[in-house]
């Protein structure tokens, strides 16, 4: 028995260890953050700071986060969804309220909800990373309808899992149609593209010569600069208009279900002032471009104005990603 | 298995809690069949679709493969350790035992790091590129790796509890060496490998890690991309019920091969020791199989996270140990361990003493929601705890329960194994003697069943020390585990930093594992 009065006091201790600390965050703000940690705490500790609201977070994956809102109900214990792209703000959009116009007016109008429910925080463009060993920048082409050519066979990789690569052949569905998309896929495949689960694997394959070309977002390059600075590696942006030149977004939303709505507004306000703007210019460990007018992107990028994705609305892309997602299933990238 | 206490009716507050503890394990599958009713007609065409049938007969083979791939390598290792002279046989069980502590998404990060494009292998040999490691068996040797010990715990344990004496009268009677181990030692544990194979086929149904990480499409994966393609929960729960159906197949085959196995004993009571089988010239050939097992499944990871490890010591960043996620890992799990236990206890003395339909039927029930990935499991308490329950949202409480819904059929085994070997007229006895049928679970059933009982409650905590989708989602704010840390670090391909919390968390597992793995023969010390 002494092994179980062992176990009892064990347990016993160990809770009240575990429990402490879990009552004292009455009245203060709970984000859902699909935003990395490492890369938005920061950001979060200077709102803080700034303005004394204690803002608990519950990190995770943004699709998984936005599941969780719409699986609470009118229950959720969330103020502020924080999204890592404007598909999973779009599938909880009607929990949302409409954000304060002043807030809206901060970002142009493609860069947000159509109904004012959310707004983008930081943007991003898709690029193609190449490897300048075995590349001129004139040599990589200028459009993503170009990677199907019998040149590039067994050469690119991409990241069909990915959020971002999905949020990609949408803009290439309700920009091209989808008949020339499904096309684009079968050809696509037929080159032999190498699959990898997330972009930073891609653009180190690059790097290290195992593939020419990956479609990824911009912002990874400086990841792997960062760890590997002499890596031969290099963003070309593609031409305006083109599917593969789209501007997305991570953005944020109130819940309508908040007690706290004041304050909730007030950290998406924050989110866009010029300081939680001029984070991303200046310490973000991701080089995101900033949304609001004035603030430049980090420097060796191109401005954001210049650069002119396909003509979408990414209000749309939650409700899209259904039909996505079952285009690459039926092409074969999903199995 | 004997009628137990007289053949005669349980007395109803066993049959309450029983019935109360199975009806919320159930949970998970009540949300499913909830989501699948509102998802109408669509969903029973999803079912019928091609590449559903594709997924099954992937995630069959996947777990076809791993099951039987774990028994050949855990079988004659636990023969080599309990029953011949093998020089150094307490060291390698104890090793052999070890790589349970690892969670699978660090096995398949291990052996990608060592076999993956530039991974250490590649470095070593200088070569331009390696087979790719990915794929079917990617997936297979990172969920041999991780759930082998199931099969060799038990099979060691079970062979500890042998009565020599059959195997004896066999040999007296001229029958050779092979020829015992094949007819009389093997089919005794039987229901031991048979047991530690549902484990190990319940985890590889469940995981979602590994097939992750190697690209291998099998149905957790596809459920996972179901809810990522956010709008519609009704395909995924569609394909989570499919994998239920695949769990109950997988109960009912287990169950079949169970009872085909023998129990037999010669004397009750305490058992004899049996007289180490010497190896003789096989010797070396035993040496050079126990040594590549060790090698493959504890070595290859400790190299790949040492070398990480380095390479986190020597870049500019300073090394924080991670104190409080790991006493957050240990409250959650050792809270979890020791309420499994408890909820397992009424279920197992049902089951074992009170033999009916009925209690069979509950007993297997409770396996229902083992085989659902975590985010499963997750989504539906996140439903009906947000719902129904919102004092016990997102608090210890709720991810607690959690781990006990998910790893409860751990406990139950455990639990089992031990209750098979209490005499029943023991307990008989006490009540007889006065004592109530709680006072004699108490104070009589769980302290002869102890060994037991510690088992099971180990098995969980390792298993609750290791989860990630349910803590992610379940957790209160600002709970970190060593899990979620290790998850946040991957996210963002800090590997090097990731080596400090996942060697944390093998270093705070390993003891507990001494309680799964110790020797409780009389006379051998061990736990008492």
């Amino acid at each position: 028995m002494r092994v179980f009065a062992g176990l009892a006091t064990l347990v016993a201790a160990v809770a009240l260890v575990g429990c402490g600390g879990d009552d004292s965050n009455k009245g203060s703000l709970t984000v859902y953050s699909g935003r990395e940690e490492e890369l938005v705490q920061p950001l979060i500790d200077q709102f803080e700071e700034k303005t004394g609201i204690q803002v608990d977070v519950r990190y995770g994956n943004s699709a998984d986060l936005a599941a969780t809102i719409a699986e609470e109900g009118d229950n959720s214990p969330a103020d502020v969804f924080f999204s890592q792209d404007p598909g999973s703000l779009g599938a909880v959009a009607d929990k949302l309220v409409e954000l304060p116009q002043e807030t809206l007016d901060r970002v142009a109008e493609r860069f947000r909800d159509s109904g004012n429910r959310w707004t983008g925080t930081s943007g991003r463009t898709r690029v193609l990373a190449y490897n300048t060993e075995a590349l001129t920048e004139e040599q990589v082409p200028d459009s993503v309808f170009d990677l199907t050519d019998a040149a590039w066979k067994g050469k690119i990789g991409i990241a069909p899992t990915n959020a971002s690569f999905q949020a990609f052949v949408t803009a290439m569905r309700l920009s091209a149609g989808d008949e020339k998309t499904r096309q684009w896929l079968v050809d696509l495949k037929q080159n032999d593209p190498k699959i990898y689960e997330k972009n930073t694997p891609i653009v180190e394959a690059v790097a290290a010569g195992e593939i020419d070309l990956g479609l990824v977002n911009h912002y990874y390059l400086s990841l792997v600069k960062a760890e590997q600075p002499d890596a031969p590696v290099a963003n070309h942006f593609l031409a305006a208009g083109d599917p593969g030149a789209l501007v997305s977004v991570a953005g944020a939303g109130v819940l309508a279900s908040t007690g706290n709505r004041a304050q909730a507004e007030q950290f998406v306000a924050f989110l866009l002032s010029d300081e939680g703007q001029r984070y991303y210019t200046e310490s973000a460990e991701e080089a995101e471009y900033p949304l609001v007018d004035g603030i430049p992107a980090r420097s060796g990028l191109p401005p954001l104005e210049t650069l002119k994705g396909p003509d979408v609305d990414l209000s749309t892309f939650g409700a899209e990603l259904e039909s996505t997602l079952e285009m690459l299933r039926e092409t074969g990238y999903l199995s | 298995m004997s009628r137990g206490a007289g053949g005669n009716r349980p007395p109803l507050p066993l049959v309450l809690a029983a019935t109360v503890i199975v009806g919320l394990l159930l949970l998970p599958l009540a949300y499913l069949v909830l989501r699948v009713a509102s998802g109408g007609g669509r969903s029973l065409e999803l079912l019928f679709e091609r590449q559903t049938l594709d997924l099954v007969l992937r995630t069959i083979l996947l777990v076809v493969g791993v099951v039987a791939t774990t028994i050949l390598v855990a079988v004659p290792l636990a023969w080599l350790v309990v029953r011949t002279d093998l020089p150094g046989r307490r060291a390698w069980a104890t090793a052999a035992a070890l790589p349970l502590v690892i969670p699978s998404y660090v096995a398949a990060l291990c052996l990608l790091g060592f076999f993956g494009e530039k991974g250490l292998l590649q470095q070593a040999l200088g070569v331009e590129r390696l087979p790719d490691p990915t794929g079917y068996w990617g997936a297979l040797a990172a969920l041999t790796l991780s759930t082998y010990p199931y099969v060799f715990l038990l099979t060691q344990a079970a062979l500890r509890d042998l009565d020599p004496g059959q195997e004896e009268a066999a040999r007296s009677l001229g029958a050779s060496r092979g020829r015992v181990l094949f007819r009389i030692t093997l089919p005794s544990v039987r229901p031991a490998i048979s047991l530690g194979g549902l484990l190990v086929a319940l985890y590889t149904l469940s995981d979602f890690g590994v097939v992750s990480l190697m690209r291998y499409d099998a149905l957790t994966r596809a459920i996972y991309l179901q809810y990522r393609s956010l709008f519609d929960r009704t395909p995924a729960a569609v394909l989570g019920l499919v994998l239920v159906a695949l769990t109950a197949v997988a109960l009912a085959l287990e169950a079949r091969v169970r009872s085909r196995g023998r129990l037999y004993r010669t004397s009750p009571g305490a058992g004899r020791v049996a007289k180490p089988i010497p190896l003789g010239r096989w010797r070396i050939l035993a040496l050079v199989w126990c040594s590549a097992v060790v090698g493959m499944f504890l070595l290859l990871p400790a190299l790949v996270l040492g070398y990480w490890l380095e390479r986190a010591i020597v870049s500019d960043r300073a090394i924080e140990l991670p104190w409080r996620e790991a006493i957050s890992s240990l409250s959650a799990s050792g809270l979890a361990a020791a309420f499994a236990v408890v909820s397992a206890l009424p279920v197992a003395v049902l089951a074992l003493r009170y033999p009916s339909r009925r209690s069979r039927v509950l007993e297997r029930l409770s396996f229902a929601g083992n085989a659902l990935p975590g985010i499963v499991i997750a989504l539906s308490l996140v439903f009906f705890a947000a719902r129904y329950a919102s004092p016990v949202y997102q608090t210890l409480a709720l991810l607690v329960f959690a781990y006990v819904v998910r790893f409860f059929p751990q406990a139950l085994s455990g639990v089992e194994s031990s209750l098979i070997r209490v005499n029943p007229r023991v307990e008989e006895a006490a009540r007889g003697l006065g004592r109530g049928a709680f006072a004699t679970l108490v104070t009589v059933t769980a302290p002869l069943a102890r060994s037991g009982i510690l088992a099971g409650a180990a098995l969980v905590f390792l298993s609750a020390m290791k989860e990630l989708p349910a803590t992610l989602l379940l957790r209160p704010i600002g709970f970190e585990t060593l899990a979620t840390e290790i998850w946040k670090l991957t996210e963002v391909g800090a590997y090097s930093r990731a080596a400090v919390p996942a060697l944390v968390l093998i270093g705070v597992s390993t003891p507990v594992l001494y309680l799964v793995s110790a020797d409780r023969r009389p006379g051998r010390g061990g736990v008492d």
